[in-house]
């Protein structure tokens, strides 16, 4: 029997051993990730910080990249986390998943040390090689995109495998089909072309198909499983409920992919496609909240990890205001001429990573921990659990406080740069300049140090949490399978 | 216990999900085959590259309520005419450029990127240029050297990036090239710099041909 409370790896399967590899460079890359968004938000404010040294090209492709590859581990690590639970055998291929683990790890660090030293080449193939490829989200280098593809092929094995060589549940199995999807779809962003538009195409499939439509299905796979496991749930109603929120999920994300071929250059028939399929969006995730609050409200909020439960529901909430309203604000073509690549689409962009993916993936850091320390009492009465507390308050706080504060400026931007100025280079920079947009800025800033007060809490929170605490972990009264 | 009823059973539901997803794939597959038809380079919305050797303006259209693109008189980048193989070789240098120098994580393109500095879907028009004769050579030098021009009151200025003439005269093709998309009216309202003639020249008016009816 493990020792409760106290840290130790014999307390993890094979699978969950890998998965708090992930998770712990997850957490490190999501503190990169504030960091060099105060650098770039700071620039905002003081243009000559750090100009000609780390410019805020720098600042802000660093911010998003770890950004996406934070959620990146987080989501392999949540996979693995879970994936002898739901197969009930040890994950096949396992060391393969370690090495891979190493590789991908190592060729982060060497991208990060590329962007942040080298910036960027000359004119030619070779810098989109070896350098960064120019290209938002996915600036990689194509060595990076093959590597990535490499890894992500090995995980996709050691997942489908496992599952192929133990049961396939309802949840495996849409979880292995997600993944041949998400591993697809990333191949649509590794080419050259010299048409911006066909470029911008092919990106949007990348971007757009992941974060609104492949991403969303894995945290519903992932937030099917949390709930099980926090509440107690019923297989058979996390499984219905999932399968509606797919058929919702890409009934209204694949097409509505769109919103983003309104202004590239392509058809007008997408104004109609786009905005009708993306004002669908919000529904599954309506249905996810449904789903989450009705299950704690069933099981009278008895649940077995309060923080984990928590950020759940925060990512229920978050997934529905952050990717759905904020989304659903600026998708029809007649406000996004106006929003369209203004501090709107940042605010968004903020609220919905967070509340859709950086919300579940924390979750999931919690329910690594409590298991980790032996599966300790996670419940009510925690000792210094005023941290977990705080610490979600500031992050979610801090978070919000940005995304007002960039929505003001946003409204700003829209009306004074684009329908009053006619969008020239005048216009922006009268709009840049003007207080309603200054002040938001000053604001998202404010909030952004209260943002990361929250992540410093947070990861003194996870270095602390159960330790010392001495109680096994709350029982559920009936079985999670049915 | 009653027993579950046909549409909230969960073999329904599966099966619901994989039609939808399957159904919505196919349509988007379908989509995607037309519009890349719609928009490969030498078609109506998206001109051939050779397009920089035309003057290119950007001008209100009374039946789509927009401004569009408008492909008048020839007016040759720097003044050289070229073939349609080296303006696509000038025009991809450029866009190499652009990504290289990461120019998507200040800028936007197509509304696209980030957005500390200013909209690039127009660049190519925008009146902070001066007179369509220094245009060129204002964006060469700007490029090359944009440190030590501050032109707003924010205080922002781009940074040495260590383009070459080079560079900087196949970004200008990029730029130029891009301005001719259809971009459905994106910007709105965007005010072009002047490129009409002056009076006593016998060059046509500036409303030429409207892209869609160039056909590359």
């Amino acid at each position: 029997m493990a020792t409760l409370g106290k840290l130790d790896s014999a307390n993890l399967n094979g699978g969950q051993k890998l998965a708090v590899k992930y998770f712990t460079v997850a957490l490190a890359l999501f503190g990169a990730q504030i960091l060099f968004g105060l650098l770039a938000g700071i620039q905002y404010l003081k243009p000559d910080f750090l100009y000609g040294v780390l410019d805020f090209s720098v600042n802000r492709m660093v911010h998003i990249n770890a950004l996406v590859v934070w959620l990146l581990f987080g989501f392999i690590g949540s996979v693995y986390w879970m994936l002898e639970d739901e197969s009930g055998i040890p994950v096949v291929g396992l060391k393969l998943g370690n090495l891979i683990f190493w590789i991908f790890t190592l060729a982060v660090a060497v991208v990060v040390v590329v962007y942040l030293l080298i910036q960027i080449g000359p004119g030619d193939h070779s810098s989109i090689w070896l350098i960064n490829e120019g290209r938002e989200y996915i600036e990689a280098p194509r060595w990076a995109d093959i590597g990535i593809v490499v890894c992500v092929l090995t995980f996709f094995y050691n997942v489908a495998a496992t599952f192929a060589k133990g049961r396939y549940t309802g949840v495996g199995g849409v979880l292995v089909l997600d993944l041949i999807a998400l591993f697809g779809l990333y191949l649509a962003g590794m080419f050259y072309t010299p048409n911006i538009s066909v470029d911008q195409y092919w990106w949007w499939w990348v971007i757009h198909l992941w974060v609104e439509a492949t991403w969303e299905v894995l945290v519903g796979c992932l937030m099917a499983y949390g709930l099980m496991l926090t509440l107690g749930v019923r297989r058979k109603i996390v499984e219905t409920w999932l399968y509606i929120e797919v058929a919702l999920m890409f009934g209204s994300g694949i097409l509505g992919l769109g919103h983003h071929y309104f202004w590239i250059g392509t058809p007008e028939y997408w104004f109609t496609i786009g905005g009708f399929f993306s004002a669908l969006e919000p529904i599954p995730l309506v249905a996810m909240v449904v789903h989450s609050v009705f299950d704690s409200g069933t099981h009278k909020m008895k649940n077995t990890n309060h923080p984990a439960l928590a950020w759940i529901i925060a990512h229920a909430f978050g997934n529905f205001f952050g990717a759905g309203v904020w989304g659903f604000m600026h998708t029809l073509p007649q406000i996004n001429l106006y929003t369209h690549g203004t501090q709107w689409s940042a605010s968004h962009g903020h609220f919905a990573f967070f509340g859709a993916y950086a919300t579940l993936v924390i979750a999931f850091f919690y329910i690594a921990l409590q298991k980790w320390r032996g599966n300790v009492w996670m419940s009510g009465g925690l000792s210094g659990a005023w941290r977990w507390k705080w610490s979600m308050l500031l992050l979610n706080l801090g978070m919000v406080g940005m995304v007002m504060a960039m929505l003001v400026s946003g409204y700003e931007q829209s009306q004074i740069e684009r329908a009053i100025e006619g969008s020239s280079w005048v216009g922006y920079f009268v709009a840049q300049a003007h207080p309603w947009f200054v002040q938001g800025m000053w604001w998202r800033q404010i909030f952004g140090w209260m943002f990361a007060a929250g992540f410093v809490l947070l990861v003194w929170d996870m270095l602390t949490i159960g330790r010392g605490e001495r109680r096994p972990a709350l029982v559920h009264a009936q079985p999670a399978a049915a | 216990m009653s027993q579950t009823e046909w549409w909230a059973s969960e073999s329904f539901w599966r099966k619901t999900a994989i039609w939808v997803t399957a159904g919505s794939f196919v349509a988007l597959i379908f989509l995607t085959l037309d519009s890349m038809s719609a928009i490969t380079a030498g078609s109506k919305r998206v001109p051939s590259y050779s397009v920089i050797n035309h003057r290119i303006d950007y001008v209100f259209d009374e039946k789509r309520n927009f401004q569009v693109p408008v492909i008048g008189v020839e007016e040759p980048l720097f003044g050289k005419k070229l073939t349609e193989a080296e303006a696509e070789a000038l025009v991809s240098h450029g866009k190499l450029t652009t990504q290289a120098k990461n120019c998507m994580n200040c800028h936007t393109l197509l509304g696209n990127g980030a957005y500390y500095a200013p909209d690039l879907t127009k660049a190519w028009l925008d009146p902070s240029w001066g007179t369509k004769e220094v245009r060129e050579q204002e964006m060469v030098d700007f490029l090359m050297n944009p440190q030590d021009r501050l032109h707003n009151a924010v205080g922002r200025r781009m940074p040495n990036l260590g383009i070459t003439e080079a560079e900087a005269r196949a970004t200008v093709a990029f730029l130029k090239w891009m301005s001719s998309i259809d971009t459905n009216g994106f910007p709105y309202n965007f005010k072009p710099i002047d490129q009409s003639d002056p009076p006593p020249a016998e060059a046509p008016a500036v409303n030429g041909s409207p892209v869609q009816q160039q056909g590359g």
